[in-house]
């Protein structure tokens, strides 16, 4: 088992007919998953290396039967695709997309209440199953299946985090990049339900940075209701305060959002913190043996 | 992005926010002039910086005349105002605020931000205006009210009636504080703030609300559909390398240490600096290249961390995703060949077309420690720099 994705889900791409869409939705392909078309305004009908694209989400996903759409579209339009695809019924949503701005995400966050609907990211790699499907941009080959799961705001660091792992045999059931922004579809938390849940995933490791409060609410979870052994990696405890260290979100603004208080609130909470980011594999080698 | 005081006082007053009248002067004649021009007797002459903490800096000032203006403004114009947030190298000021002083009963605070945890506008009051915020949340969090924005339906009347009552205002302040907080509301919701501050709000003898002092700062995600503000941009506030940065979609910020450090993705690139750290050394820089770099702005990158005259060592990692290896290894070589690289250069390739990648860099020419993995990188890094 995993979580969010696996060999059945049939995926489509809305933006695949721009350069980054349509790379990825191959590379996606190549790997194995089901991505069963594209949503294009004004091209439906047409074909791209074999994609049928489609106009509207509600076509692509009434023809194709497809649950999940992974979004490339550029920032100013990512609120209206991400919305146009949870009201056509799509399951899951992925908005890889980078630079959304945050009173959108309010927007979308608000539309999504009570709606049976997963969001992951803006401004994330997205979701990956080892041998099962890829749905985002992380590089494939460096997955292996297995029974870690892993849950991260940056993408590079989970490919970090993967490759580690990897390297030293273990595998992982699912790795969800939630994305570097301050509002995001899932948090660290709503990933955690699911793999504390899932039979087959049996630790966690979760990457946070600096910025925010997600990691302190994830340990106070953790602490209440999770029993799985989680590691954990915080970026940017060498960040200076008040500045924005590339993502949106990853900012120490006045005395909150600090690496600190982040690692001392999950250390609480019975979690393994690496002091290096090169031992995250390690740690979670000791942690389950 | 931030923009000074005197630009956030002249967006807020078209939202209806009241401010005290004034304009902003680069010279003391044009100051002394603003001032005749006011029906005032007494006046305030206000740096025009992004800092806080101008006043104990001694970058703001009453004049008790017309006649202290000028020489006011000549003091402040020109000078390097050091607060708790220029830093101890301060700033040059080139512009100052001529306002109407006003008569203060009382100082309040009102404050707007976008709340991570809850998904929405908050907005806080306090009746300890002039303080920090902060400040008051840790010491007596009591004294702050705090009202929640559903995006449906936006910030209700009866919201900032709440927050007028618990200000402690009264009559018909109540009903220019509702208008205000309207006012600032929507001035953040159409321009796509960040933050929007008011400290101090104060109320006069006369019964009205003014806003004393102005912060706004925007989503810099949200600025291209607000060309208007980003016209405000005032590029001196800036290190200019981070500037630079900005035009080629690269994220830099400039730190204190000696290895120069080129990633892709911003938690890769702080996790690079806690690494360098780790191993005993201190990052000259955060660099994140971006998810999808081209090879001219892999050189952009190099070339910046060339220009800090303090690298004696650059590491690069990249974990390919979006980004290519072979992108990256075409960018190290264009440097190389356009600037020369003389200090050490340690790299650290994997991900997608890694293989095509590393090729590329051996076959160059370039002399390239390679790491193995991100602490055999690291160490190596830290070692070439000493």
């Amino acid at each position: 088992m995993s979580i969010l994705v696996n060999k059945d889900s049939k995926v489509i791409v809305q933006g695949i007919t721009g350069s980054a869409g349509l790379f990825h939705a191959t590379q996606c392909r190549e790997y194995g998953t089901q991505v069963v078309g594209g949503v294009t305004p004004g091209k439906g009908g047409t074909d791209v290396d074999g994609f049928p694209v489609f106009d509207t989400v509600e076509d692509a996903r009434r023809i194709t039967g497809a649950n999940t759409s992974l979004i490339f579209v550029p920032a100013a339009f990512a609120m209206d695709s991400m919305i146009e695809a949870i009201d056509a019924g799509v399951e899951l949503v992925i908005c890889i997309t980078e630079g959304v701005p945050t009173l959108d995400m309010v927007k979308v966050k608000k539309y999504m209440e009570g709606k049976d609907v997963t969001l992951i990211g803006p401004n994330c790699p997205g979701v990956m199953t080892p041998g099962e499907a890829k749905v985002g941009i992380m590089p494939g080959y460096i997955h292996t299946p297995g029974n870690v799961g892993i849950i991260s705001r940056s993408g590079t660091l989970t490919y970090e985090a993967v490759w580690q792992l990897s390297e030293l045999g273990i595998g992982q059931s699912t790795s969800v990049g939630i994305g570097g922004d301050p509002i995001i579809g899932s948090t660290f938390i709503d990933v955690l339900k699911l793999f504390n849940k899932d039979k087959d995933t049996e630790a966690v490791i979760l990457i946070g940075e600096i910025g925010g409060s997600a990691e302190e609410e994830a340990a106070a979870y953790i602490k209440e209701n999770v029993d799985k052994p989680v590691v954990a990696f915080i970026a940017g405890s060498t960040a200076p305060k008040g500045k924005r260290m590339g993502h949106a979100g990853a900012i120490i603004s006045g005395s909150s959002g600090s690496a600190a208080d982040k690692v001392a609130a999950l250390e609480d909470a019975g979690v393994r913190v690496c002091p290096s980011p090169a031992e995250m594999g390690e740690t979670l080698k000791e942690a389950i043996s | 992005m931030n923009i000074h005081e005197y630009q956030a006082k002249e967006l807020l007053s078209k939202y209806g926010v009241a401010t005290p009248m004034g304009k902003v002067a680069s010279h003391e004649d044009e100051a002394e002039q603003i001032a005749k021009d006011l029906d005032s007797e007494k006046f305030v002459v206000k740096a025009q910086i992004h800092a806080g903490g101008r006043g104990k800096g001694g970058g703001v000032k009453l004049a008790n005349m017309l006649d202290e203006v000028k020489r006011l403004a000549s003091e402040i114009l020109g000078m390097n105002l050091v607060t708790h947030q220029t830093g101890p190298e301060g700033k040059l000021v080139s512009k100052v605020l001529v306002e109407e002083a006003s008569n203060i009963a009382t100082e309040l605070y009102l404050g707007m931000v976008i709340d991570r945890a809850t998904e929405k506008i908050v907005i806080m009051a306090s009746q300890e205006g002039g303080m920090e915020i902060e400040e008051v949340a840790r010491t007596n969090p009591e004294k702050i009210l705090k009202e929640y924005v559903d995006p449906t339906v936006g910030l209700l009347p009866y919201q900032c009636r709440r927050i007028a009552y618990f200000l402690g205002l009264k009559g018909k302040t109540v009903n220019k504080a509702v208008k205000f907080i309207i006012g600032l509301y929507t001035a953040f919701t159409e321009n796509d703030c960040s933050l929007a501050e008011i400290n101090p709000l104060i109320l006069t003898n006369d019964g009205d609300v003014y806003a004393l002092d102005a912060k706004m700062n925007f989503d810099d995600n949200a600025l291209f559909r607000h060309p208007d503000i980003e016209k405000m941009h005032d590029p001196a506030e800036e290190d200019p390398t981070e500037l630079e940065a900005k035009k080629w979609g690269i994220s830099y910020v400039k730190l204190d240490g000696n290895i120069g450090c080129l990633v892709n993705g911003a938690g890769l690139a702080m996790s690079t600096m806690d690494i360098i750290k780790h191993h005993g050394a201190e990052p000259a820089n955060f660099l994140d290249v971006g998810g999808g770099a081209t090879a001219d702005q892999v050189l952009q990158a190099l070339k910046m961390i060339l220009s800090d005259p303090n690298v004696k060592a650059i590491f690069i990692n990249i974990f390919g995703g979006i980004m290519k290896c072979d992108t990256i290894a075409e960018g190290v070589i264009s440097a190389a060949k356009e600037v020369g690289i003389e200090v050490p250069l340690i790299v650290r390739l994997e991900g997608t077309n890694v293989e095509l990648g590393r090729k590329l860099l051996s076959e160059s020419g370039l002399n390239i420690i390679t790491g193995s993995d991100m602490r055999d990188a690291a160490a190596k890094a830290v070692e070439a720099a000493k």
